[in-house]
This record gives structure tokens, sequence and C-alpha cells, in this order.
């Protein structure tokens, strides 16, 4: 498992495709939610998902991350991948910082550091203090960091920026800018266009746009 | 995955044993809670003699049997938190991502579900047969059959925990599920106090190692079956 991940890992360093599906549908219950999706992540690439309620962004991400089954068409993941999604699997009544520990135990050193996240999104303050007592948008941003924190080539954000304030929805811009500039990718779904702080983007960094609405059955 | 497979496996263990022992967290215990399935026992123990009153030849004759159906009757308790909570919360959407199997997240389950719950029950069976007076011949029988029951006893709630996990109205099923499956363990372990009944622990023994051994894999279709 180790081996086959590194050789992922160097293929996506030369600036590789992370992650590729050719004509994807996605079948939820007795609904076709979307067919003939073509999607292609490379590395450095930010791939913004919209659409309506319903539509199904939520659904491909976990598609993608592995956890729905593929009704039709093709998908290849090269890399391994991070999902943030609505929940936040860290242990209520443990500090922050030891919830975090517990999940790194399994992801080994991440390529981000620690202060970097924390200070991206502000959680500084908060290392020290159980989760159980986090609020909503503290829950958030405890589980970006999380995702940041893994250390997987690929992100797949799930409406990062809900509940975040301005400033926090800069630090998470900036994590992603940073994210791409070291040869990751991330998908993320969000009815919000992602806020750009002043010089936080490369300028080699490919932004792109999706509407799922497109592919809908 | 970065993490040897052992480290994992430990990692998964000690987390659960934790939660369940309320150790190294800032209170709360909402998960954990080895007391509750422990403190049941105790009581069934010490309400029995209150119902058939002080007859101690009564007691002495039937207390074993009422030992036994009240460890299998406690070991419905937990079924419910094993398995839902982290569900509920994604962690094994997480531990999928990261390619760990269903049946390995399983085992481990099993193994930190042991350690939370046969040293509480084992000890408490002291109070127990304190308060039947039971006979000192029978006293390591009831032992080890109860220790030898122990893992069977976890794997069956760890396999049905996974089972209910993704239902919603789950939670009134486990004991339905869980008693049906437990009747050969009761039959031998109890069977076993009886005069010349030693050899029940053989098979006893026999039974909970193959709930043991085919539990985990179980549990983990179950966990899969029940991702959405």
């Amino acid at each position: 498992m180790g081996k086959h991940s590194d050789n992922n890992k160097a293929r996506a360093d030369h600036g590789g495709t992370l992650l590729a599906c050719h004509k994807l549908a996605c079948q939820r219950g007795d609904r076709l939610l979307f067919r003939a999706l073509d999607i292609e992540l490379h590395s450095g690439e930010l791939l913004h998902l919209t659409g309506p309620n319903g539509v199904g962004k939520s659904s491909l991400l976990r598609l993608l991350a592995g956890l729905l089954p593929v009704y039709a068409g093709e998908y290849s993941q090269n890399a391994p991948l991070a999902l943030c999604d609505g929940q936040l699997p860290l242990d209520q009544d443990s500090v922050l910082d030891k919830a975090l520990d517990y999940w790194q135990a399994f992801d080994g050193a991440p390529s981000m550091a620690r202060a970097q996240v924390y200070a991206a999104l502000g959680l500084e303050q908060l290392a020290d203090v159980p989760v159980r007592i986090f609020s909503t948008g503290q829950r958030k941003r405890a589980s970006l960091a999380m995702t940041a924190l893994q250390g997987a080539k690929i992100w797949l954000l799930d409406e990062p920026s809900n509940g975040l304030d301005s400033t926090s929805q800069a630090g998470l811009a900036s994590l992603m800018a940073q994210h791409c500039a070291d040869g990751g990718g991330v998908i993320f779904a969000s009815h919000q266009p992602l806020p750009q702080p002043d010089g936080a983007y490369p300028s080699d960094m490919q932004l792109s746009a999706l509407d799922l609405q497109g592919f809908a059955a | 995955m970065r993490a040897g497979l052992l480290k994992i496996f430990a990692n998964l263990v000690l987390r659960d044993v934790r939660i369940a022992y309320n150790l190294g967290g800032s209170g709360g215990g909402a998960q954990g809670g080895f007391l509750l399935p422990v403190l049941f026992f105790i009581t069934v123990s010490i309400l029995y003699p209150f119902s058939v009153g002080p007859d101690a030849p009564l007691l002495q004759r039937t207390g074993s049997g009422i030992i036994w159906v009240a460890a299998i009757l406690s070991a419905i308790l937990p079924i419910d938190r094993l398995v839902a909570p982290d569900r509920n919360a994604g962690f094994y959407d997480q531990y999928a991502v990261r390619g760990i199997a269903e049946e390995w997240l399983m085992m481990a389950k099993i193994v930190a579900h042991w350690f939370a719950s046969a040293p509480p029950l084992l000890l408490a069976s002291f109070i127990a047969i304190a308060v039947m007076d039971i006979k000192d011949n029978e006293i390591p029988i009831i032992l080890l059959g109860l220790l030898l029951a122990t893992p069977g006893l976890s794997g069956l709630a760890v396999m049905i925990a996974a089972m209910i996990a993704a239902m919603r109205t789950g939670n009134a099923l486990a004991g339905l599920l869980f008693l049906p499956l437990a009747i050969p363990m009761l039959i031998f372990g109890a069977g076993s106090i009886r005069p010349g009944g030693e050899n029940g622990l053989l098979l006893l023994a026999a039974i909970s190692l193959l709930l043991t051994a085919l539990s985990p894999f179980a549990a983990g279709a179950a966990l899969r079956a029940g991702q959405e």
C-alpha cells in the first residue's frame, strides 16, 4: 500500500493528472443524479463545482472519495485524497490538538506545518479547547484543518466556506492556493465564489468552474 | 497509507479503550461508559435474592444460572453505542478514504470492547458470587466460563452494532438479534456448572472462538453495506 501511494505521489509531482473520470453517472436510490460527466483534475488546479441544491454536488464528491459506487463510466484516482464534508470526525471530549493527533497517527507527518494551518484558519486560540464546545464556524474550521493536515494530494471540499467569517474565508483561500502551489489539486462545491485575497493566488494556478446542472439526468 | 498496519490497529484499539474508561478526556464520557453494563449486572444479581427470598439452598442451586443470564443481558446494553456514534460523526468515511479495511476496523473494535467489558464483568462477578452464596467448587468454573465467553460476546456485540448502525430504529432490534445468537454460550456456560458438566467449557470456548473469528468479517460487511 505504502509503495503504491509513493508511486502515485511521484507521478503527481510531475504535474500529472490527479484524478480523471469519463462519462461518469451517479445514482442515489432509484434516481439518476447526473450522467456523462467528464472531469480531469491536474496538480495545481482548483475546480469550483456549482449547481442548485440537490443536483448531486455532495454525491459527486462522495463518489470521487470512493464512498459511493460508480453507476456508469470510468473513474481513476491517481493520488491519495482527503474529503471534508459537513461532518467533524474528531473526538468531542478531546481538545483540538489531541483530536488532530489521532488522525496524524494514521497519516504520518503532514506536508503543511500545523502552525501554518492553525494560523491560516485562526485556530491557535482553540488548540487546547475541547471540540464539543466549538461553534458552527469553529467546527468547520477544525474539519478544514483536519483535511489540510492529512497530507493528501487531492482535496475534496464540500461547502468549505459555509459558516466561515471573511477572515477565515481568506485564510481558506490562501491554504488552497498554497496546496495547489505544492502540486496538489482541489475540487470544492460551493454556492459562493472563493474570496480572492490580494496576491494569495500564484499566477500559474488554474482556476476552473463546472456547473453540475448541465449534466443533470 | 503511511502508518503500518500494526500501528493503525493499536491506534484504533487505544482510542476506544480510552473512551470507554474515560481516560485522558476532559470528562463527559458520552460514548463511553464501561460502568453501565457492570452496574446492570450487579443490580440483577442483587435483585434475584430479593425476589425469591432468603432461601440459601435455592440460591445456591439457581444462582449460577442467574449470573449467566445477567452477564448476557448486560452485554446488550452497550451495543447501540459501539458503532453508531462514530459512524454518524463521519469516522468510518475518513477511515475508508484512508484505505483502512472495514474488517480491520471491526477487529480493533472487538478487541477494544473486550478490554472495556470483560475485566469489569469478571470483577463484578465476585460480588454476584458472594450474593448468591455460590459453592466454593463452582466459583472457578463460573469465572473461567465467563472469561471464555467474553470474547464471543464482544464479537457478537460489535457485529450486531455494525448491522444496526445504519438503521434508524436499530436500537430496539439489538437485543432481539443478540440473544438468540448468545444462547449456545449460555447453554454450555451455565451447563458446565452442573456436576460432570465441565466439558461444556470446551464447547463454550469453541463457540466463543468461532464467533470472535467470524464477527470482524460479518461486521465489516455490514458496515460497508450501510455506507451511503
